[in-house]
């Protein structure tokens, strides 16, 4: 029954792609909606046949057949459901669900509303693959289809040029950790002899030696890919582009699909990475680093959706520094309320866009609560569970992962991911107080747009929020609770992870960075809603690291100097030499040939009979002559 | 066929050689071949030619007569018509060309020049 769930959204894709453009808008959304939720209703069937097995025992497995087969080796389209699997099958379609309820208001006056919809689908079909394949190529085909889907639906709006080079840039960024994932995959073929997640997980720790050189590289070539599809530092750049797409496509690929493959893909790799203690290390480091980066790029944004996508990239940070520090459950549990928090805010910031007819601009809004209470509310919920204010979930979820960090002697980390807690707390309220409190600045364009959105945007908007709200209580107590004990048989167990009560020095840890988070609160509080003007003399006092942060770091700059001029310069040159010079010069020079030993030839053509006659004389003399002679030769 | 000549040797003794009928004839085809080669005007090229389909026709009844054998005599029959259709064809040509070119020299024919 499981490989219903991808199969449904890409039957749903096809019918809606193929037959959409003759058929009511009523009905495409019908359709793809009615996919959505049958792929989330079998996901939840398959979650409770898997619940009703032993705990040690809770695999669903099922083959659709062979794929390839060549010689020892073969693939198959075979399934896998066990409780990681499960989590975010069920993350993937419930999000992913209320986020199709969502387009049908958002996209409602869009022309190519059928479009969307089938990549709506494909997209989550996609990704159901990913999660729910039981060998590595099954899995990368869902990891290049999600690539595909981003692409495509980054791009919607492919008139406008912007859109059209971000969602290039989102694939050709992917694509370079993709690369490192084919190389570990060959790598594997030869070491293993499969790509079967079983096969490769009971055999590594015979293969590879604990803490190799060779497990170090695999687990960081899979890491590689994973930093690119979950944008991590340094190939993050391509997400905030992102931002180009329409907003429900922004909400899916933060929150259900998309940059969630690289952390589950690295969980699911768990047995690879434990045996290798340095990638596992530098997972923890890249992650925490990513998460204060990104924080503190998104202290100064003024876009809405930015800030949201700079604070995806720092969660995704907390997620692989849980991972890195071995809370594996920690980092899946940080994944699963961030799909949540996460999808709520940008559903919740595109009602405000759809609200003001398209503003984006933070500058050019304030007080909205007033005209957009349920969207306000939402966004509160969400940002008060993104920055992690007890007891919505992403207190649980992140103090966790902070409190793994602690406890395997990351000490240095824990600060980084505290102080990345203040920074959330300030960006995110920045955000509220900017968008919904204080005076109004919006033009009267904007103005006089001003609605609440349909019943179709708010209804996700009310059930995340719940979600956000509530979620996090799976996780308690910390490292023990209901969700833990559901995922723990899919991870190998390290070391620290003892399933102990919350100590005291615990408490007041989690109570540290809820004081962090709060200060940051506060701190936004005072800024951008007690005194207006602060931010600015802020800005004037620090000019250079204000400009620093505005700029993001040069970093889109510095890509663009150090491989995108390059690689144009020497496109440009092989293109100017070696293919004008090389390939141009050969098919030129041989038709030129070619023509020249014809115009010799030609003059054979005289068009004087007398020489032709004489020629053929000629011949039929030498004929005659060669027979005589040989005539001769052969009798005498 | 064969029955019809009166012995091989009886119809050559005492007159003229097979060899002497051969060298005429080959010297009528030479004079044809050089006339083709040499000649300008179109009209003694066709005539040319004709000396050279006739000494062919020579050679066959040569032949036929040192043979004793129709077959060859027959074939001439066959040149002969086919000369004359030829002649009829190939002067209308040469009409056709003089009306179009006011000339019939070969050398300011040359349409055909690649």
């Amino acid at each position: 029954m499981i490989w219903l769930i991808p199969v449904i959204p890409l039957v749903g894709s096809l019918v809606v792609g193929l037959m959409g453009r003759s058929m009511r808008r009523g009905s495409v959304a019908a359709i793809a909606c009615g996919a959505a939720s049958l792929a989330l209703l079998v996901s939840l069937a398959s979650f409770w046949r898997l619940l009703s097995l032993p705990p040690d025992a809770r695999v669903l497995r099922h083959s659709l057949g062979s794929w390839i087969a060549s010689g020892d080796f073969s693939v198959a389209f075979g399934f896998l459901f066990d409780p990681l699997s499960a989590t975010m099958a069920l993350v993937v379609t419930g999000v992913g669900l209320l986020i199709h309820v969502y387009s049908i208001g958002y996209m409602g006056e869009d022309r190519d509303y059928h479009r969307f919809f089938s990549l709506l689908n494909l997209f989550l079909a996609e990704m159901l693959v990913l999660v729910l394949a039981d060998n590595y190529l099954l899995l990368f085909l869902g990891w290049e289809g999600v690539g595909l889907c981003s692409y495509l639906l980054i791009a919607f709006w492919f008139e406008r040029p912007a859109a059209a080079s971000a969602g290039t840039k989102a694939f050709l960024v992917n694509r370079i950790g993709d690369a490192a994932v084919v190389v570990a995959m060959i790598w594997m073929i030869l070491l293993f002899g499969t790509l079967d997640f079983q096969t490769i997980f009971t055999g590594a720790p015979a293969t590879l030696s604990h803490g190799s050189l060779a497990a170090s590289v695999l687990s960081l070539l899979l890491f590689a890919g994973a930093v690119g599809k979950s944008a991590q530092l340094p190939l993050y750049v391509w997400l905030p582009d992102a931002m180009e797409g329409p907003t429900p496509v922004s909400a899916l690929i933060h929150a259900a699909t998309m940059v969630t493959a690289g952390v589950y893909m690295v969980a699911r790799s768990a047995p690879l990475f434990q045996l290798a203690p340095v990638s596992l290390e530098i997972v923890a480091w890249v992650g925490g680093i990513t998460a204060l980066y990104a924080a503190s790029i998104a202290l100064v944004q003024t876009d809405i959706k930015r800030i949201i996508a700079y604070s995806t990239i720092s969660q995704l940070g907390y997620m692989f520094l849980g991972l890195g520090v071995g809370a594996y459950a920690a980092g899946i549990f940080h994944l699963m309320t961030h799909a949540f928090f996460k999808a709520l805010l940008f559903l919740a910031a595109g009602s405000v866009i759809h609200a003001l007819a398209g503003e984006q601009d933070l500058r050019r809004m304030g007080g909205l609560r007033r005209s957009l209470r349920v969207t306000a509310g939402c966004f509160l919920v969400g940002a008060l569970a993104n920055a992690g204010i007890i007891p919505f979930a992403g207190f649980w979820s992140k103090d966790e992962i902070l409190l793994a960090a602690y406890a395997s002697g990351h000490r240095l980390l824990w600060i980084v991911g505290a102080l990345t807690a203040a920074g959330t707390g300030f960006y995110m309220f920045r955000l509220y107080f900017l968008a919904f409190e204080g005076e109004s600045r919006l033009t009267p364009e904007a103005a006089s747009h001003l609605h609440e959105s349909p019943w179709s945007m708010r209804l996700p908007l009310v059930l995340l929020a719940l979600g956000s709200a509530t979620v996090g209580f799976f996780g308690i107590p910390p490292e023990s609770g209901v969700f833990h004990r559901f995922l723990g048989p899919s991870f190998p167990v390290s070391g620290h992870e003892g399933g102990s009560a919350p100590s005291p020095s615990g408490i007041g840890l989690a109570l540290a960075a809820l004081v962090m988070a709060g200060a940051g609160i506060l701190m936004a509080f005072r800024y951008y809603l007690r005194d207006p003007k602060k931010p600015e003399a802020l800005a004037e006092r620090y000019p250079t690291l204000y400009r620093i942060l505005v700029h993001k770091y040069w970093v889109d700059e510095l890509y663009d100097d150090l491989v995108v001029r390059p690689t144009m310069a020497g496109a440009r040159f092989v293109s100017a030499s070696f293919d004008a010079g090389l390939v141009d010069g050969a098919v030129n020079g041989i038709g030129s040939l070619l023509g020249r030993a014809g115009a010799l030839l030609r003059r054979l053509q005289t068009g004087h009979v007398p020489a032709y006659v004489l020629s053929i004389l000629v011949g039929a003399v030498v004929l005659l002559g060669y027979l005589a002679f040989h005539g001769w030769r052969s009798t005498g | 066929m064969r029955g019809a000549g009166c012995g091989v040797r009886g119809a050559m003794t005492g007159t003229v050689p097979l060899s002497a009928y051969l060298i005429l004839s080959a010297a009528l085809f030479a004079i044809g071949v050089i006339g083709v080669v040499i000649r300008r005007n179109a009209l003694i090229i066709f005539m040319a030619i004709e000396l050279m389909l006739n000494a062919v026709n020579l050679t066959f009844v040569a032949f036929s007569k040192f043979l004793g054998s129709m077959d060859g005599q027959i074939i001439v029959f066959f040149v002969m018509a086919v000369a004359a259709a030829e002649v009829a064809l190939g002067l209308a040509i040469i009409i056709a060309l003089y009306r179009n070119k006011e000339s019939v020299n070969v050398d300011d024919i040359n349409l055909l020049k690649g």
